[in-house]
């Protein structure tokens, strides 16, 4: 098994990733990458 | 069939099968639209442009551009805490078996051509340009490029992204009259670097994701230290370079078993003559992760 030592980093990331995306929604950003996301984005297929 | 060849009909099988997860509303090939449902909240951890008529899902890297450019935010909070989840618990494993232009690549390279290139003079240097282009493209330009509101515009999908081309652009391009008649220069210079890139990867193995990609780039910083991860056991090595001329990243695994590089593709594993070599979250007694040769 993974040491306990070599997995405390990425779990520490985890746990942080986590609490920034709890942090991501409850501010609202959610909203924004939805509106883009459910558009045709036209700078993205190279007309805008 | 042998070992190497049993992993990577295995690897394209899940690249295939992700691919078609991430792109399976159907209905937007066939009417030139796109999906607008609930699912597109979600980022997927693959280059997936969420403006592909099939995408189920939105993009990392397209995502993090919108909420940055965005008047309100300047920094995306739940796009780079799912990166950060994302690359410390998978790494670049998500390049090597979950990214749909991580597999059109790997299918570009499958044609046969005079002489496939491996290594070649500036190539080192070259692997950093995708930091520069994640640090240039994806964060500054949609932060300081602005209109009159405010508002940026996503700068590596606007005049980089050749995945964007591939499966947003030249799909809704074919599929809505409207969008056809408003093509200009930018869908020609797009279009030109998608056949350079297409082009480039019949001939050098993942040019995209060794030389450009930013979100590879991402997840090349998460490498060293994810869970999944490739272990090599020195009581079993015996040096003989098998895995690192396996490797078609370049990677010599016996060195750098963390190397940002690495695409966990299991390559070198399946090389390996001795089994001294394991990818995964787990790994046996005496193997070292991070340990240098002598």
């Amino acid at each position: 098994m993974i040491k306990r030592k070599e997995a405390a980093l990425p779990l520490l990331l985890v746990l942080l990733g986590i609490a920034c995306m709890l942090a991501g929604v409850y501010r609202g950003e959610l909203k924004i990458l939805f509106a883009k996301a459910v558009n045709i984005c036209l700078e993205c297929i190279g007309i805008g | 069939m042998d070992k190497k060849k049993r992993v990577l009909h295995r690897r394209t099988g899940v690249q295939a099968v992700w691919t078609f997860l991430s792109n399976c509303y159907a209905v937007g090939f066939v009417e030139g639209k796109i999906y607008t449902g609930p699912l597109k909240k979600i980022c997927f951890p693959g280059l997936n442009c969420y403006s592909c008529p099939g995408a189920v899902g939105s993009c990392p890297i397209g995502s993090l551009q919108a909420v940055m450019g965005s008047w309100k935010f300047h920094a995306s909070l739940y796009v780079g805490g799912f990166l950060m989840v994302v690359g410390a618990v998978l790494g670049r494993f998500v390049c090597g078996w979950l990214c749909p232009f991580g597999l059109v690549q790997d299918l570009c390279h499958k044609v046969p051509f005079l002489k496939k290139i491996k290594h070649f003079p500036g190539d080192r240097v070259l692997r950093y340009l995708k930091y520069g282009i994640l640090a240039v493209f994806v964060l500054l330009m949609p932060l300081f490029v602005v209109d009159m509101v405010g508002q940026g515009s996503p700068a590596f999908c606007q005049y980089i992204c050749p995945a964007g081309t591939l499966s947003g652009g030249i799909p809704l391009v074919l599929g809505n009259a409207g969008l056809r008649g408003a093509i200009g220069f930018l869908f020609q210079w797009k279009m030109a670097i998608l056949a350079a890139t297409l082009l480039a990867a019949v001939i050098v193995y993942r040019p995209f994701c060794k030389y450009l990609c930013p979100l590879g780039a991402v997840y090349a910083l998460f490498n060293r230290a994810s869970l999944y991860r490739l272990r090599v056991d020195t009581d079993k090595c015996i040096h003989c370079g098998a895995c690192s001329k396996a490797c078609k990243m370049g990677v010599d695994p016996v060195k750098a078993p963390g190397s940002p590089e690495c695409i966990r593709c299991g390559d070198c594993a399946k090389a390996c003559p001795k089994d001294a070599i394991q990818i995964g979250f787990t790994a046996s007694k005496g193997c070292t992760a991070q340990q240098k040769r002598p």
